[in-house]
């Protein structure tokens, strides 16, 4: 049986492990806040989406989606999309976790996210749901926090850069995005097909925006995966 | 908190939890066929553009300003600046910028 003192250290190990994600999820956070703010949520509403679903890049896109007035079940369908990426990480830390009863990993799940799931990832040695809770714990409670801060700033802005804060959002996503369009064509190729696509759906009015982005979404990502895995087994051949 | 805003809460709680807690209490160490998991890998980069475009074109009445916008955020990010430099210079620049031709 593990002692409580084994289990005490592997929590103190998962916070400080997750200092790092804590501080990075600062700014993140308090620019979500504030375009919380800007798009007209209440603070309770911009709170709740980051104590329910903690998944950023959802969080902004669902408000940009609200913003432009999208219907419910497109943006819970845009969510689900770009978040069933999780489960490829859940399915790989999976591989590592240490055999415990199923309801703690379930517990520890809620906070898989692309940051936490790389610091697990790369941790030597198995996964103890102590050393998850701790890692989860630090890294939710900076991003729950911060989205409160930055709610609460975003009202005391000026009206002038209430309006420029407009771009906000899609600077977030070209701040997101850049880092990986210098690194991999494939990443640019991705990008700009899907642009030009939603693009196309968008000014022909053949689909509504959540639509669009979903639609234009999965013809990128299947087409170029299909594109790039046949070339590369024609060069193995 | 008006329904509609609950409801969009409600739903994104499901489809983000749901995804990372199945692996957990489905798997025993299987995998998903490697095409799926290219295409799973795909889909960030792909939703960023089509997020990106054409949106950011017309997220104010103004085109010169949004293209303005545009081109900012973009220099910023490609000169490495991180993602809060990157939206604050912009919201920055456009602030500067109204302030300025009015």
């Amino acid at each position: 049986m593990e002692t409580t003192a084994a289990a005490q250290s592997e929590f103190k190990d998962g916070l400080a492990a997750g200092i790092g994600i804590a501080i990075g999820y600062v700014p993140a956070a308090l620019t979500y806040g504030l375009l919380a703010k800007s798009a007209e949520l209440t603070l309770a509403e911009a709170m709740s989406l980051s104590i329910f679903v903690f998944a950023g890049a959802a969080q902004y896109i669902a408000l940009s989606l609200i913003t432009i007035g999208t219907g419910i079940f497109e943006i819970v369908l845009t969510t689900f999309i770009l978040n069933i990426r999780h489960f490829l990480m859940s399915t790989a830390l999976n591989e590592k976790a240490d055999e415990e009863p199923l309801w703690k990993k379930a517990a520890y799940a809620f906070g898989v996210t692309d940051e936490t799931f790389s610091v697990a990832a790369m941790k030597s040695g198995t996964l103890h749901s102590s050393f998850m809770a701790g890692l989860v714990l630090i890294s939710y409670s900076s991003w729950v926090l911060a989205s409160g801060v930055g709610y609460l700033a975003g009202s005391a802005m000026p009206p002038v850069v209430q309006e420029s804060m407009g771009i906000a959002l899609y600077a977030m996503f070209i701040g997101l995005l850049v880092p990986s369009l210098k690194k991999s064509a494939k990443a640019v190729l991705l990008a700009s097909t899907a642009a030009v696509l939603n693009c196309i759906f968008t000014y022909s009015d053949t689909l509504s925006s959540g639509w669009s982005i979903i639609v234009s979404t999965l013809i990128a990502a299947i087409s170029i995966e299909a594109a790039d895995q046949a070339k590369r087994k024609g060069r193995r051949e | 908190m008006s329904t509609t805003i609950a409801a969009i809460v409600i739903g994104m709680t499901l489809v983000t939890y749901i995804p990372r807690m199945l692996p957990f209490v489905l798997f025993k160490g299987k995998e998903l066929p490697y095409f799926w998991q290219g295409i799973l890998q795909n889909v960030p980069y792909a939703t960023l553009g089509a997020l990106i475009f054409p949106g950011i074109l017309t997220f104010h009445e103004n085109t010169a300003f949004a293209l303005i916008g545009t081109a900012a955020a973009f220099i910023l990010a490609f000169t490495g600046a991180n993602i809060i430099v990157t939206v604050l210079g912009s919201i920055g620049i456009l602030t500067v910028l109204s302030v300025f031709s009015m």
